[in-house]
């Protein structure tokens, strides 16, 4: 039921009995480049784009590139069965729906929500010029 | 080839202990690592919790037979139906057929030693004893009034011993994560040569399509727990309006994994079902690819369907009308299935043994539970319907009429495996019905008294509906008495009923190669399981002296069933 | 067929002999290895989830409150954040090329990549001490707890006790009424009758009533539309560099402390399985035959850096 990989000498720097060996250039030009990402996604932050939306999209797609990154060759999925990156990527997919549907529910319902404290009752007479929102 | 003509050799005696009496005494049965051992564990641990949940059950119906306070007042009464859903919920019902009974079968059924990570299964069994010894804490301290839905604000503001209850749930359900992802590894990795996807008992598909579930929807009602604790004990916010928080946050939270929960629920059970009603129809399954990937599209749509339990609760139209829509495709997997198992029947003949009799139960009540789902998930039916006894009688009928008789047919089916005894065939079938008969009376008035106004988790309600409490109580303490003697049947088998054939229902099923019950190993090193055409019940036959199904390839030529 | 392998002879098939620690249900090491890596991604799938509910919350809060997020996420130190990054992401390398020692039967390696994992972990530990214990002698902690004397450019903030705040120079802060947000005060929703946009902000009340609430209880902002109707109308609202909070700003660090918290348990968790293979690798149970726990270990290390990687940039990094 199980296939049995190849059998190969220690000596082999590619292969081992199971499971792919990691290069020492792979994993070093890995760290290097996260390391790199760190220092841009830093220093972006500091740059006004004009929407502050921006700067969030901007970090976020370093975030994926430096977790694409970690996940194809430091956790070894690009060498692995394709199995092992489904229960993965499923996992991420699942909770992107969860945020999507909660983010949608809780949007519609903002408008509802009265952020001030419940009983508040204005003491200013600048304050009371304004009619208060009463929760309903 | 199996000789499965023969249990014992010519001494008498089996040519290996069976893992029952292999390494007797509590000492080597609670550090075993045999799945076998594991399972009957489970099994007493998970049957005696159904006992004290089914003694809040009886608690609750007493208290409801009159209007006003029979035995109990209001806040107690709140605490007996937290214990009760609670006690059921994650300690019965969510376990209960993967942990007990797969836990003892899928092994078995892949002709597999034991599962891929025995050491990680008796760690899912120690938390499951934490968790139910917290919930335990729980009663005895200053039982939960909340509800077994824990919501937010009165979860974090009511003065019970909400943290333990809490806490237990955390802990088993880091325990239903770790059997699932036993079983998926086990399936994934131990099926034998010559049993590929689509040759796997649907047994195993649906065991599967349960631990994906468990595996991926249990994590966040971890992390809801975890939220509700920290928000108890710290006040932290996240849920308190006051502090800015959302309370209908922790029901989004709560129900992402608390709706795929119920088909934690219900998939094993399903599972179980396609297994029992093939062989019982001595038929080959109709449609086994729609089964199967109806068990894992079930699976899937679940995770997409949480909204419909917060219609009435705060939740966006939109987003009503969105779930509510998805709500409604997701019936439709589970009507395959049924229209599959009918279709298996048709034409079919028939044992009506005691397992068979859970099954057809179950083909009844889960289509009634199950169509009542669909009323609830109409939007506008469930503004009226939402917490009425309707949902109440939904819900039973789908946990208890559907899974809870499936776990007792599945328990009948294997219980001569398991303990290498039958029960009383005659007690058995009788029971069946009673039940059946019991569980109909406590709940069809139920949808009725729902649909009426009767609202759930009252205490006390309007003279009108008193005639409808009075027969649900009564059917409640049939159902209750028809179990308890049920399960002494089954008790009593062990001290003396008949030594079980290997195979006594005439199932095809790899556990029905092996001896009743196993050995450690599940096979004797000698007589290893052969693999047979899925579901194929030509070769067959019931053989009198034996007492059980044998094969007509392994008969040897001294029997009448040779043919050369 | 399957093999009900508990006969040490299904070993024998391969020219090496196996590892002891290989168990007896597996049919060989490739198999309890490959068992073992599907186990693992499972588990580390399940940890998404888990950690899913968090991210949700961030996101909602954000989305429908950035203020808080745009006025709180500055008394975090970017620097320290950055560090641990560096840290993080360091303490992967080593621990992949400890997967890599194993497998190339490197043992001194392979000790001494497990040692810097290890010892990353304590120094992340030991950064995030020093943060939480800033926080909580700045008294920026969750909910209720979040009473801080400062704002994040240093301005002392009115406490409830009626002290006037002082701005960096020393000199003391106009005073408002804690029921405002740089004079920006209570809004009704749109449609309602709000004030003529353009007004220009106002001056404080009487702050005697709301002496009583605690800090965290203010009343103040408006809902967000009525805020960004305002600026758009050119009124000048600080929303920023105020003295004074916008409301429920404790929520900022509860979603902080919750993530950060949540995550620094999981690397405290993966200290004590770097210690167990370490002690296990001193002992030389680990070679090309048998490396599993190695692996599944590192695989779990990697995921909690890429945790680390989106809770950087989302809690340290807002514009």
């Amino acid at each position: 039921m199980s296939d049995h990989v190849h059998e190969t000498g220690y000596d082999d720097e590619t292969h081992s009995d199971m499971g792919h060996v990691a290069s020492k250039r792979v994993l070093l030009t890995t760290w290097g480049t996260l390391m790199v990402l760190t220092v841009v996604t830093v220093t972006a932050s500091k740059v006004d784009f004009g929407a502050s939306e921006l700067n969030l999209l901007v970090a976020m797609v370093i975030a994926v590139i430096k977790a694409t990154l970690v996940c194809l060759f430091f956790m070894h999925l690009k060498y692995d069965k394709l199995f092992h990156s489904v229960v993965f990527v499923s996992a991420i997919l699942l909770a992107t729906l969860f945020v999507t549907f909660a983010l949608m529910d809780s949007n519609q319902y903002q408008t509802d929500v009265y952020w001030q404290q419940k009983d508040y009752q204005p003491t200013s007479e600048t304050d009371k010029a304004y009619p208060v929102l009463q929760p309903y | 080839m199996a000789t499965a003509a023969t249990t014992i050799d010519s001494s008498g005696a089996p040519p290996e202990p069976s893992y029952l009496t292999v390494k007797r005494g509590f000492r080597n049965w609670i550090v075993t690592l045999d799945h076998k051992r594991i399972g009957v564990m489970y099994l007493i641990g998970i049957t005696t919790s159904f006992l004290l949940g089914g003694v809040f059950a009886l608690l609750v119906r007493t208290e409801l037979f009159f209007p006003g306070s029979q035995i109990v007042n209001e806040a107690q009464y709140n605490q007996l139906f937290t214990l009760h859903g609670a006690i059921m919920v994650f300690l019965v019902i969510i376990p209960g057929l993967p942990a007990a009974l797969g836990n003892f079968s899928l092994p078995i059924v892949l002709g597999a030693p034991d599962v891929a990570f025995p050491r990680l299964n008796l760690f899912s069994f120690y938390l499951w004893c934490t968790g139910a010894a917290l919930m335990l804490l729980s009663l005895i301290v200053n039982a939960a009034d909340t509800g077994w839905t824990f919501y937010t604000p009165y979860s974090t503001t009511t003065g019970t011993a909400v943290v333990p209850a809490v806490a237990g749930a955390f802990v088993l359900g880091f325990s239903s994560i770790f059997t699932g992802l036993n079983f998926i590894v086990t399936i994934h990795k131990f099926k034998p040569k010559g049993m590929g996807w689509f040759q796997m008992p649907l047994n195993l598909w649906g065991i599967y399509s349960t631990a994906l579930l468990q595996v991926l929807a249990t994590p966040v009602l971890g992390i809801t727990l975890l939220l509700l604790l920290v928000e108890r004990i710290g006040r932290i916010g996240i849920f308190d309006p006051a502090l800015g928080g959302d309370p209908v946050l922790f029901q989004h939270f709560f129900w992402f994994y608390s709706h795929p929960a119920v088909y934690i629920m219900i998939l094993p059970a399903m599972a179980v079902m396609s297994d029992l009603i093939t062989t019982f129809s001595h038929k080959h399954i109709f449609g086994y690819r729609f089964i199967a990937y109806s068990s894992v599209g079930l699976a899937a749509l679940s995770f997409l369907v949480w909204g419909h339990h917060m219609f009435v609760s705060g939740q966006s139209k939109l987003a009503s009308m969105v779930f509510s829509a998805l709500t409604f495709t997701v019936a439709i997997p589970s009507a395959i299935k049924v229209f599959n198992w009918v279709a298996t029947l048709y034409k079919a003949d028939i044992t009506l043994k005691t397992p068979m009799l859970y099954a057809l139960s179950f083909i009844l009540l889960f289509t009634i539970g199950g169509l009542t789902g669909i009323f609830l998930g109409a939007l506008n039916v469930d503004v009226h319907l939402h917490d009425s006894y309707f949902v109440v009688a939904h819900f039973h009928y789908v946990m208890m009429g559907s899974a809870l008789i499936a776990f007792l047919g599945a328990l009948h089916y294997w219980w001569p495996k398991m303990f290498g005894r039958m029960f009383n065939e005659r007690v058995g079938q009788v029971c069946a019905v009673l039940v059946f008969i019991g569980f109909n009376t406590t709940f069809l008035p139920q949808f009725v008294m729902g649909a009426r106004g009767m609202a759930r988790r009252y205490f006390d309600y309007d003279p009108e509906f008193t005639r409808f409490h009075q027969v649900s109580t009564i059917g409640a303490f049939l159902m209750g008495i028809t179990l308890v003697v049920s399960f002494g049947n089954l008790i009593y088998s062990l001290f003396r009923g008949r030594r079980a054939p290997r195979n006594p229902w005439g199932g095809t099923t790899l556990e029905w190669q092996a001896p009743s019950p196993p050995p450690l190993y599940n096979f004797y090193a000698h007589e290893q399981p052969v693999l047979y055409p899925i579901y194929d019940y030509s070769d067959l036959y019931y053989d009198e002296k034996e007492g059980g199904w044998l094969r007509r390839a392994d008969a040897k030529p001294e029997d009448e069933a040779y043919e050369p | 067929m399957s093999s009900a392998a508990h006969d040490e002879g299904a070993h024998a098939g391969h020219g090496h002999a196996e590892s002891p620690f290989i168990q007896h249900h597996f049919d060989d090491g490739a198999h309890q290895f490959e068992s073992g890596k599907l186990g693992i991604w499972l588990f580390l799938g399940q940890e998404v989830l888990f950690f899913s509910a968090l991210f949700v919350a961030y996101i909602i809060y954000r989305h429908n409150h950035p203020e808080i997020f745009e006025y709180a996420h500055r008394y975090l130190d970017v620097r320290l954040g950055a560090i641990n990054t560096g840290v993080l992401i360091l303490s992967s390398l080593s621990a992949a090329w400890a997967v890599r020692a194993a497998q190339l039967n490197q043992r001194r390696a392979l000790i001494f990549c497990l040692a810097v994992t290890l010892l990353c972990a304590f120094g992340f530990l030991g950064i995030k001490y020093v943060e939480y214990a800033a926080k909580i002698h700045h008294h920026t902690l969750f909910g209720k707890r979040f009473a801080p004397h400062e704002a994040p450019d240093g301005t002392e903030i009115e406490q409830p006790d009626g002290n006037p705040g002082k701005d960096a120079k020393g000199q003391p802060t106009a005073k408002e009424p804690l029921n405002t947000v740089g004079g920006v005060k209570a809004q009704p929703i749109e449609g309602s009758k709000g004030p003529p946009p353009g007004t220009a902000p106002v001056v404080p009340g009487d702050p005697s009533a709301s002496k009583e609430e605690p800090a965290s209880a203010q009343a103040g902002v408006g809902v967000l539309p009525a805020i960004e109707a305002q600026k758009a109308a050119g009124a000048k609202i600080d929303t920023e560099s105020s003295a004074r909070p916008p409301p429920n700003t404790g929520m900022f660090f509860t979603i902080y402390f919750l993530m950060t918290g949540l995550h620094g348990v999981h690397v405290l968790a993966g200290v004590f399985v770097f210690i167990w293979l370490l002690w296990r690798a001193s002992k030389g149970h680990f070679g090309p035959r048998y490396y599993g726990p190695v692996d599944f270990a590192a695989l779990y290390w990697h995921l909690v850096d890429l945790i680390w990687i989106f809770l950087f940039p989302l809690l340290y990094l807002i514009a």
